[in-house]
């Protein structure tokens, strides 16, 4: 017994042991950006000379670029100078110091997620110092996927411990230039996570943000590359279900996916940032640019994302589908309640022989909230035989709501073809009748007409987080309905 | 008394459709319901159900002494009302099975039984899909997605037999049938008949009858019942048709 508590002790304190964060624990800079505070992240994080360029190049870019404005959505200004780019995890002073200070009212929705108690703590955000469970089953994890040559770590523990990795693949799918928001994302992220899969191996098991050692402190600009070498296969799970409190309105991160030859990569993100009340004050905003590469013959990228949370949410998870014969695929449940505004969907770009990509979109809306789906579909005149199958469906809940659909095609090759379905129901009158009539309460009945609507979604991620994100769907639309 | 229903006045969209109906029902009694199109009959399954745009403007309806117009229609089905729809419809992605666990035990949870556990469920709905001549398959897709007409009403009865009510309101359900499917579904009633359950069976043409038997028949004429008897005034409804009757009664 004594061996296994100084075990676990070891584990604990392993967490400090790289002494980064205590070193920086008094450090916060300044609101504002400008050349000085890259220099000074870059420098606290010990980067090498290419990375600091990178930033420096990004923050040029950004300071030549507009903020657009397309999307369909309402919000305030951003007043960029008024963010701290670099903070020091946060100080555990303000942080309640246990489930008893915590609002009733998320404990009630963990309850209901089922999320188990020791999460529940560093959920939302107790001054815990060590959450035992997952600290050990992370080094567990760390060390089967050693064994099969994966490399799986924070971003910033890649930049050391692989710059050339680093170095060869970071910006290839996403530019820095790429947007606005990828821009201010390439010059000042702090933290994410790195993924690579060698030659030939297939991940020996799902990898999750969950088990992420640095996870709460990636902060506002997180950065994810997932490369899957030739003949490889990954699946990454990020986010959980459980409303994630979260200080920083605006959340930009990138993520980038690199598919070489007979490669795959499965991404599946469970979003439920904090939403704002119930008039959408305080709520997140949430810019990410995500994007894959397939650009290997034959390799594979799937999104799978269900997103329900925040205040706005804006992304397009997309394929580049470069390599002959690959295949990109998108499902999406996005669902918004009260004034929760969502505009996302995919861009699918064909540029190789007999490319194939499928998307398939469900969107939710309730109270007064607006939900859009903005999609392209591009075929390059070199797409021969490029196959493209799009299905949106939205679906209503009462009469304030919104629901909009925005598809681009561009194809510019003659033998390919574009397949595009969309739907626009409400939950009927007589579909909740007939579920009360054979004896189900209508929030049971409405739980069970939404779920079915998007089985094709759920039935994409793996299984204990499909079960996980039907319960997210029941809580996200409680009193949506009566 | 199962069902007492008293002076039952129902409208829809202002304009009123039942107009003073009486109708009593005992454990284990079949009745029907037959009339022309646009008598009522539909408005009074609906009605009974809870249906809300049937909106009930005087009347009382007693159910197992308690007052069914006061009772939610999720608590009505729950207390073991059952209503086979005449459109049974569609709901995507959600399993019959789904839906009919759940429903059954909403029912078992009224009246103070355990949730059923999923073996044991699958066992009981599988005979009684056999009993209905119903295709496993049936039971793992979407609730009457992609149905025929014919498979929508045989799965109502399927329902029927799976949640096992006190009093099942048949819409129309013989509507639509071809003879063979008619016969299915005649006889999964019939096997469902134990001298306990009740059932009103609406309908416009005599034949269900052929397979059903009633205890009573009425005659449903401008949202009143006109005129009651037994199985023979069916076949005397299917011989004169409604005019003569409706004469006799104006």
């Amino acid at each position: 017994m004594a061996s296994k508590q100084d075990n676990v002790k070891d584990i604990v304190d392993r967490k400090y042991e790289h002494g980064f964060f205590t070193d920086i624990e008094a450090d916060t800079v300044a609101p504002g950006l400008d050349e000085e505070v890259i220099r000074l992240i870059s420098k606290k994080k010990g980067e090498p000379a290419f990375m600091l360029d990178w930033r420096l190049k990004a923050f040029a870019y950004w300071q030549s670029m507009q903020e657009p404005d397309w999307a369909k959505l309402k919000r305030d200004a951003i007043d960029y100078q008024a963010i701290s780019y670099y903070s020091a995890p946060k100080s555990k002073a303000d942080a309640p110091k246990s489930l008893d200070e915590v609002d009733p009212k998320l404990l009630e929705t963990y309850d209901k997620l089922g999320i188990p108690l020791h999460e529940r703590a560093r959920l939302a955000g107790v001054a815990v110092d060590a959450v035992f469970d997952s600290v050990s089953v992370a080094t567990t994890f760390k060390q089967k996927l050693a064994e099969a040559g994966v490399l799986f770590c924070s971003f910033s523990e890649a930049v050391k411990d692989h710059p050339e990795l680093v170095e060869r693949y970071l910006g290839t799918v996403v530019p820095q230039r790429d947007n606005f928001f990828a821009a201010l994302n390439s010059a000042v992220f702090t933290d994410g996570s790195f993924v690579y899969i060698p030659r030939g191996v297939r991940c020996p098991m799902e990898l999750s943000t969950y088990f992420r050692i640095n996870a709460a402190n990636t902060g506002q600009f997180e950065r994810t590359l997932i490369i899957a070498d030739e003949g490889s296969y990954v699946s990454y799970l990020e986010g959980c279900t459980a409303p994630q409190r979260d200080e920083n309105q605006l959340h930009a991160a990138v993520v980038e996916l690199i598919a070489e030859k007979d490669a795959e990569i499965k991404y599946s993100t469970v979003q439920n940032w904090y939403p704002g009340d119930e008039e959408g004050r305080g709520g997140i905003y949430n810019f990410v640019t995500k994007r894959g590469d397939c650009r290997g013959n034959r390799s594979k990228i799937s999104w799978t994302q269900v997103e329900a949370g925040s205040a706005i949410t804006w992304k397009y998870p997309s394929c580049v589908l470069r390599g002959n014969d690959s295949i990109g695929e998108f499902y999406s449940v996005a669902v918004t309640n009260n004034l929760q505004q969502a505009d996302t969907g995919t861009k699918m770009i064909h540029i190789g022989k007999n490319t194939r990509s499928t998307i398939i979109s469900k969107g939710i809306s309730a109270g007064r909230a607006q939900n859009a789906y903005r999609g392209l579909v591009k075929m390059f005149p070199t797409a021969e035989n490029a196959r493209n199958y799009s299905q949106c469906d939205s679906l209503l809940m009462g009469n304030r709501c919104g629901a909009h659909t925005f598809p681009y095609m561009e194809i510019k090759n003659p033998t390919a073809k574009v397949e595009h379905e969309a739907t626009t129901s409400k939950i009927a009158d007589d579909q909740l009748f007939y579920c009360r009539q054979r004896g189900l309460s209508e929030e049971d009945a409405v739980n069970m007409i939404v779920n079915g609507f998007c089985k094709e979604v759920f039935r994409e991620l793996p299984m204990e987080f499909a079960v996980e994100a039907q319960a997210l769907m029941n809580v996200s639309l409680e009193g949506a309905v009566g | 008394m199962l069902l007492e229903i008293n002076n039952l006045h129902a409208s829809v969209n202002d304009v009123e459709i039942i107009k003073g109906l009486n109708l009593t029902i005992a454990p284990g009694e079949v009745h029907a319901i037959m009339g022309p199109n646009g008598s009522g009959k539909s408005t009074l399954a609906q009605a009974l159900a809870g249906r809300e745009d049937y909106l009930v403007t005087d009347g009382s309806v007693s159910y197992k002494g308690r007052d069914l117009l006061d009772m939610e229609p999720d608590a009505r089905a729950r207390a073991g009302v059952f209503l086979g729809f005449q459109y049974p419809v569609e709901i995507p992605g959600v399993s019959n099975v789904y839906l009919l666990k759940a429903a059954l035990n909403a029912r078992r949870k009224e009246k103070g039984e355990p949730e059923i556990d999923a073996i044991e469920f699958m066992r009981f709905i599988k005979d009684k899909a056999k009993l209905m001549e119903l295709d496993e398959k049936f039971l793992s897709r979407g609730v009457n997605e992609g149905f025929s007409g014919g498979e929508k009403k045989r799965n109502e009865i399927f329902q029927m037999a799976v949640l096992e009510p006190d009093l099942a309101i048949l819409d129309e359900t013989d509507s639509g049938l071809d003879i063979d499917a008619l016969k299915v579904v005649a006889n999964g009633v019939n096997k469902q008949r134990d001298g306990q359950r009740s059932f009103l069976l609406i309908t416009h043409y005599q034949r269900l009858l052929d397979y059903i038997e009633p205890d009573h028949v009425h005659v449903l004429a401008n949202g009143r019942i006109i005129q009651s008897g037994s199985k023979e005034l069916a076949l005397e409804l299917e011989e004169h048709g409604y005019d003569k009757i409706l004469a006799a009664a104006s």
